[in-house]
């Protein structure tokens, strides 16, 4: 049983997309159980399983004119976009070794999400069948993920820049007419990424060891 | 006649939707192999072959819904 975490900066998200395929085959392989990827990125709209490119408001061309990268991809979920002002965190976790429950792995996501604001004095709201965290009628994160041989990848996007939200005017967020916020929004404050980053790290590294003393 | 049934996905989860079939009706398959895609709440998951053989029969497409216990699909054994 090892957690391995692997901290990057701000990262291309072909690049991360592939990193987190070789991650998963290290998985598969047995050389670790868990892993955990945390990285920025570049500005950039992924359609999931459930999406349609119908939800982006604007034209492919227009998109890479405010360069802006596009990717179907096979998380669940509809369109998302991510930016430099978010903190991206890739959960590739072997749940054989853990519970196979897919909706409890989405709940627990949510739950150290809950946590880490609550460390701010937030609080950190969810809804059923509205997958991710809200703070009243805004999102603050959002969540969508694969599973493939019980083996988890993609993950969660946590809104952390004030200043990063303008281009989610240009998707349907997760097809609906969502607003999003920010923890600075929420805050009215300056916050550094490293310290969310840290927390969130922090937060993984605790659910973890909790989980395998449960599975022992 | 093997039958690939929807396995149980975790606690209070009654069904998933198709959302992306590897093969099609008629085609070979190894053992382990991606055979179907499905989605429930924000995750897709693989359901991998059992056997290897034949995709005879597919009962769910892309977009149904499948309880956890019913049959998917058909495949006969090579």
């Amino acid at each position: 049983m090892e957690f391995r975490i692997f901290n990057f900066g701000l990262v291309d998200f072909k690049k991360a997309w592939q990193f987190q395929k070789e991650i998963f085959k290290e998985i598969k392989n047995d050389y670790f159980n868990a892993a955990l990827i945390l990285c920025r990125h570049y500005p950039v709209i992924t359609v999931g399983r459930q999406g349609s490119q119908e939800n982006i408001k604007v034209s492919v061309p227009e998109l890479k004119n405010r360069g802006i990268q596009l990717y179907e991809v096979e998380r669940g979920g509809d369109v998302t976009y991510h930016g430099p002002g978010q903190l991206i965190a890739y959960p590739v976790f072997n749940l054989n070794y853990f519970k196979k429950d897919i909706h409890l792995f989405l709940r627990q996501l949510e739950e150290l999400i809950i946590d880490l604001l609550s460390d701010f004095g937030i609080n950190g709201l969810r809804y059923k069948g509205l997958t991710g965290v809200w703070i009243d009628k805004q999102k603050i994160a959002s969540i969508g993920i694969a599973i493939r041989n019980w083996i988890t990848f993609h993950g969660l996007s946590i809104n952390v820049k004030k200043d990063d939200l303008d281009n989610f005017s240009l998707i349907k967020p997760c097809g609906m007419d969502i607003e999003m916020t920010s923890l600075e929004s929420v805050l009215n404050r300056g916050v550094e990424m490293d310290n969310i980053k840290n927390n969130l790290i922090q937060k993984f590294r605790e659910s973890y060891e909790d989980e395998k003393t449960h599975n022992l | 006649m093997t039958k690939v049934v929807l396995p149980e996905l975790g606690e209070g989860i009654e069904k998933a939707t198709v959302s992306y079939w590897y093969f099609k009706e008629g085609e070979k398959i190894n053992e382990k192999d991606d055979l179907v895609e499905l989605t429930t709440d924000k995750a897709t998951f693989n359901l991998p072959s059992p056997c290897s053989g034949m995709l005879s029969e597919i009962f769910f497409h892309e977009g149904d819904e499948v309880n956890v216990g019913e049959v998917l699909a058909i495949i006969e054994e090579s």
